[in-house]
């Protein structure tokens, strides 16, 4: 278990909604949930998901913090944003699923190799070296994140794909050396290193 | 009417040899037409967009898009941000709106931008450019430049999610819009306003992660279509125009289906209509050619 879940554990022992108030996005909202449900009908993967939006505001609620830091369910939000569109009282409920799946994951509670939590380290990672997305690296890095073997069986069965985009100008072999980027990703290195130490920083102080 | 001028956001989608590289070309096209000249925001960066969160947290991801409002501050000022990626335009114009509520945040993310020498003030507007075409030209305003009607062209227009909300379009309801509709019939083909799809979520970026589950909702898209006895797709968003493009293989083979819908972008219609090329409506970018826009195009 990771240092810092263990003194979040023992900081907030009594209340995970405090706890989900101080250190996730958006987190003071979840006590206005009225439990109307309407987030849960709307949400486009909610039949996959073991416990949908409202439920896991009632979780919150009712203190069940392994249940909920430790579910894969919040990663499954595509962000279309349908909740926080109909959501009676106005909860930003697509920003705290987000908060509550990074988190998880800063805490070291998240499923192991929950693909949308991988793909999303992925997606990040690449646009950091550049400033821009490489999206045939983006497709490479995806294919082969599960070893050499794997890899090339998904890019097999993705073969005719990457085809047909190649033909339509619409996929660039060529990206896999160099590629687009900003003029100097180093400054932008430094700016991103920055609010991270400065959001690193914020959740020390909470601890 | 006057010359429109805006500072361009392209989005790393829309880059020569990228997924949507058709998008903007068409987009050019169509600015061309309608007397919009968009200047890029010069050395801008990616935004996240959605799926970043994963891995950037909250302010890193905020401050992504603050630097590029912040080179648009410098380099096009007092002109609008204008997106034409719907995340792109959706993770901008929410960094604008966090930044301006929450005093903290603003100022980190100066002190992060301050490494590079930026600063970030928040005064632009950002915009999608369909609020331009919708709000600034008008649909009378896109009829008139119609040279070519699409005539005889039944057209499901796919909104999508992150165009509609949480934002949207002015005026517009989050679960029936009608402006791609309106769009439709302004440059001469036949809408389908009951297409009931049409704000249906395609997955987005789980379409890379969670191909099964994305690919069950993007079949329902193309099904409905099809029952709507739509030609072909219309929509204003790259992702949307990705997943429910260039899966249909995939989806063929699995469901049995016989999936071979075109989907193309609003400017590629409005590109033909106005009498364009088949080339500057980009129609050689689609994995499906919409052949009935080829055969109106080469006329
Ligand atoms: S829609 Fe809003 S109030 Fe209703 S259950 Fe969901 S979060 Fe709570
Ligand atoms: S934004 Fe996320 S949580 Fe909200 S309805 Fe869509 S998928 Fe569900
Ligand atoms: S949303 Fe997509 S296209 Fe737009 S800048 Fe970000 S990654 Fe690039
Ligand atoms: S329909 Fe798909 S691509 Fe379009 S905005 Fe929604 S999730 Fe994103």
């Amino acid at each position: 278990m990771s240092d810092l879940n263990t003194s979040m554990i023992e900081k907030y022992r009594s209340s995970f909604l405090k706890e989900v108030e101080a250190n996730v996005e958006e987190g003071e909202w979840v006590k206005m949930c009225m439990q109307c449900g309407v987030c849960s009908g709307s949400c486009p993967l909610g039949k996959h998901w073991d416990h949908p939006p409202q439920e896991i505001f009632m979780m919150i609620r009712a203190n069940k913090r392994e249940e909920v830091l430790g579910s894969d369910s919040m990663w499954m939000c595509t962000s279309c944003y349908n909740c926080i569109a109909r959501c009676p009282r106005g909860l930003p409920i697509t920003h705290i699923m987000h908060g509550l799946a990074v988190y998880s994951k800063r805490l070291g509670l998240t499923p192991k190799k929950q693909p949308t939590a991988e793909f999303s380290q992925i997606f990040w990672d690449n646009l950091m070296k550049k400033g821009r997305v490489n999206e045939l690296k983006l497709g490479l890095s995806m294919n082969f994140k599960d070893g050499f073997g794997e890899g090339v069986k998904n890019a097999m069965a993705n073969q005719k794909l990457g085809q047909n985009m190649m033909k339509a100008k619409r996929m660039n072999p060529m990206e896999a050396f160099g590629g687009h980027g900003v003029k100097s990703p180093g400054d932008l290195q430094k700016i991103i290193k920055k609010a991270q130490e400065i959001e690193e920083s914020k959740i020390q102080a909470a601890k | 009417m006057a010359k429109i001028e805006l500072s361009f956001y392209p989005g790393c989608s829309s880059q020569k040899g990228a997924t949507s590289s058709n998008y903007l070309v068409s987009a050019q096209t169509m600015c061309e037409e309608l007397d919009i000249q968009l200047n890029e925001i010069p050395d801008w960066n990616c935004c996240g967009a959605s799926i970043g969160y994963g891995g950037g947290g909250e302010l890193p991801r905020l401050t992504l898009s603050a630097r590029n409002i912040a080179l648009s501050e410098e380099h096009n000022k007092g002109q609008e941000i204008v997106a034409t990626c719907a995340a792109c335009w959706l993770s901008t114009r929410e960094a604008k709106e966090r930044l301006h509520e929450d005093e903290q945040m603003f100022k980190d993310a100066n002190a992060a931008l301050s490494e590079a020498g930026l600063k970030y003030e928040g005064e632009a507007n950002v915009r999608h450019m369909v609020e331009v075409l919708v709000e600034d030209i008008g649909f009378d305003g896109i009829k008139e430049k119609v040279k070519k009607p699409l005539e005889g062209l039944k057209i499901a227009g796919y909104v999508g999610c992150q165009t509609n909300r949480p934002f949207g379009i002015a005026g517009e309801s989050f679960e029936n819009p009608m402006y791609l509709d309106n769009i439709v019939d302004a440059v001469g083909a036949e809408s389908i306003p009951t297409y009931e799809k049409k704000v249906q979520c395609c997955g987005g970026a789980l379409a890379f992660s969670e191909p099964e589950k994305s690919q069950e909702m993007i079949k329902g898209i193309l099904e409905a279509a099809y029952d709507n006895g739509a030609d072909m797709i219309v929509t204003p968003c790259p992702l949307c125009q990705a997943n429910t493009e260039i899966y249909q293989d995939q989806i063929n083979e699995k469901y049995g289906t016989k999936f071979k819908m075109p989907i193309v972008y609003y400017s590629t219609l409005m590109s033909v209509a106005f009498g364009r090329s088949a080339k500057d409506a980009a129609l050689d970018g689609h994995v499906i050619p919409a052949k009935q826009l080829e055969e109106i195009a080469n006329k």
